[in-house]
């Protein structure tokens, strides 16, 4: 067991399953000799040569494509796009190809692949290099959307997603990257998708999120739980499938339900749990259900005073806790 | 007897009766699903008349059990040389659970098998050229030996992804050919308006040879191929194939193209058909006499009847499977 950042997670379960399997290639814009802008990929290109860790050109329409057709092939590419802020070129390859390649052949092809996506603010990134993007994919049937918020899960989810039969979006928060550290287990496991952990557990109010969002909403509850009220954190971390059983069971206990996420708060994935609370829990109800999420302007200024305004922050998410804790 | 062109191509007489079957067939299931069309018994058809000799002698070029095909929804001549028959074309037309590509789950003309090596496609333009590039960087990787082959209309050459195909093919020398079905117009858009330049010469910006030919003539189609088939073989890298056809119905059976094409220039092309000028070569190189084509047709006809008494009769989709296929492990909500 060691400590590691989720980036060294990220990295080294990328290292395992390359040297796991030879059907595994890496694809993406400066994934080979510069080892991603992140690193996550660092020292693959020595290790597992040119032909299995792939430059692309620059053009994320040919990374998604490409990386669908090695797939139908019965390869296992595990691409990246550098930004999540740059997955759009691929949309119409993700969407309308690899999503709906298993149902509109009626299951004679598949498309076992996984996108590997940085998301996210809080790091200067300004419009194009803070977005988070999971509910354009979430709202679609036959991809599954995936955001771990721990190094431990960052392990046990992607090499989830790299055995998936179906493609995955992996979303990474950059800002969990190196400021996320926790113990990862050395040998090889699994999270299943559509398993929300616990993170801390209360009787008082239920707050979901996930991604950097749940070490907020952690952070706000040990703040609240100084004054006796305890919040009980849901780390979804997988949007779709989605983990409602654990969400409803908290919530039948603690009466009070907050969503809180980083993307646009507007049909975002709080909207949907919002939702099925309320279909499936109205009565179990003792407040108005709450969702924090982006305001609505195109994605996040850079100005120093504009992003603090822009994104969410440990002070604003206790405050919505305790008014609904005390509704 | 008119001069040989089929024998230093490597063609033996009986490739050539079993291409202008083909061809008959591509045509006569097309008449007939146009015919059942306008008899309201067919909401949607993509019509192939006009492009069978660019179709059949392109995939002529690839070898059935290895190579792998990307068409587009064109291509129905092409997926008969693949292996479709009648039966499995009008399935796919009445939307029949026994429909190969999909079970009755996509439109018309969206052709895909795996035991066939045709890929599945989709309606947005261009994305199997990706795939196409994929599957070839894996044939490559894995030392298979297995040529790609994919297939699309001019319109298909403006879209980004086969730009990024071609670019990618460049750079890795894939086991690639890129065939374009230039049929001129894209339902309405006209090549002039489409292309700037001509379409195979956008190969050699890429760095890999393209070539044009007269996708009117079957063998034609097949030579400019089957060289580009043979370089990909042999590790050379990819081709570009454009073929000048033209199609003689409408885009689909939802267009009309009394909007935009003149009935004189329909008819100029209809006197190019493809199908009576092999027919020509076929009697003059003594392949085949009139008695033989006649009998030749006849039987088309009677297996084009056959695929659609089949089709006719096989069973529609269950709407208690429509929830089936969306992922491969996690169950129908």
């Amino acid at each position: 067991m060691a400590i590691k950042t989720l980036i060294q997670a990220v990295h080294d379960t990328l290292v395992d399953e390359m040297r796991r399997d030879e059907r595994m290639m890496l694809l993406g814009e400066d994934v080979g000799a510069r080892g991603g802008v992140f690193r996550a990929t660092m020292g693959m290109l020595d290790e597992f040569g040119p032909e299995r860790v792939l430059d692309t050109p620059l053009d994320e329409c040919l990374i998604a494509g490409v990386a669908i057709g090695m797939a139908l092939d019965d390869l296992r590419p595990v691409a990246e796009m550098q930004f999540a802020d740059f997955i759009f070129p691929a949309f119409n390859q993700i969407v309308s190809e690899a999503a709906k390649i298993r149902y509109r052949s009626n299951g004679d092809f598949c498309v076992p692949m996984v996108i590997r996506a940085p998301y996210g603010g809080g790091v200067h990134g300004a419009l194009y290099h803070s977005q988070s993007v999971e509910a354009f994919f979430a709202h679609v049937p036959g991809l599954k959307v995936v955001a771990p918020s721990t190094a431990h899960d960052a392990k046990g989810m992607l090499t989830q997603a790299i055995e998936d039969p179906d493609p995955v979006l992996f979303f990474e928060h950059k800002k969990t990257y190196r400021l996320i550290k926790d113990e990862v287990p050395d040998e090889r496991y699994t999270i299943p998708f559509g398993k929300a952990a616990v993170r801390r557990e209360g009787s008082d109010l239920t707050c979901v999120s996930y991604g950097l969002m749940q070490h907020l909403c952690s952070e706000a509850a040990e703040r609240l739980s100084a004054d006796g009220i305890e919040v009980e954190v849901i780390d979804l971390r997988s949007i779709y499938p989605l983990d409602m059983d654990t969400v409803l069971e908290s919530v039948g206990k603690t009466n009070k339900a907050m969503i809180v996420y980083e993307d646009t708060r507007f049909l975002g994935v709080g909207a949907e749990v919002s939702a099925q609370i309320a279909e499936k829990a109205l009565f179990e109800l003792d407040g108005p259900i709450v969702r924090i999420g982006a305001p609505h302007v195109p994605a996040m200024p850079y100005s120093p005073t504009l992003e603090h305004w822009f994104m969410l922050d440990t002070d604003r998410i206790e405050q919505e806790m305790r008014k609904l804790a005390e509704f | 007897m008119g001069s040989d062109r089929h024998t230093e191509l490597g063609l033996k007489q009986e490739d050539l009766v079993e291409m202008y079957r083909l061809m008959l067939l591509a045509r006569f299931c097309d008449e007939r699903q146009w015919a059942l069309n306008r008899q309201g018994k067919a909401p949607f058809v993509v019509p192939v008349s006009g492009h069978e000799a660019a179709q059949v002698g392109s995939a002529w070029a690839f070898e059935r059990e290895k190579d792998v095909f990307c068409p587009y929804y064109r291509d129905m001549a092409l997926v008969l040389v693949a292996g479709f028959t009648p039966t499995d074309v009008f399935n796919g037309l009445f939307g029949k659970v026994d429909d190969p590509s999909s079970g009755g789950r996509q439109m018309p003309a969206h052709w895909g098998a795996k035991n066939r090596n045709i890929i599945t496609g989709s309606s947005p333009i261009a994305t199997q050229v990706l795939h196409a590039a994929g599957i070839a960087y894996s044939k490559k990787y894995k030392k298979q030996d297995a040529v790609v082959g994919t297939w699309f209309g001019e319109g298909g050459t403006s879209e980004g992804d086969w730009h990024g195909a071609m670019n990618f093919a460049g750079i890795h020398r894939l086991p690639l050919v890129f065939v374009c079905e230039n049929n001129q117009y894209a339902i309405s858009v006209h090549e002039s308006k489409q292309v700037a330049g001509r379409v195979y010469k956008r190969a050699d910006a890429y760095g890999f040879p393209g070539a044009e030919g007269d996708g009117n003539d079957i063998l034609d189609s097949y030579r400019l191929t089957k060289e580009a088939v043979d370089r990909a073989r042999a590790g050379e890298g990819p081709s570009l194939i454009e073929l000048r056809t033209y199609r003689f119905y409408s885009h689909t059976s939802d267009d009309d193209d009394r909007t935009y094409r003149s009935r004189e220039e329909v008819e100029e092309w209809r006197e190019k058909d493809p199908i009576p000028r092999f027919e020509g070569y076929l009697k003059s190189v003594g392949c085949l006499d009139d008695d033989a084509i006649e009998e030749m047709r006849d039987r088309a006809k009677e297996d084009v009847a056959e695929g659609v008494r089949a089709a006719g009769e096989a069973a529609f989709p269950d709407p208690s499977t429509a929830m089936t296929n969306v992922y491969g492990d996690v169950g129908a909500e």
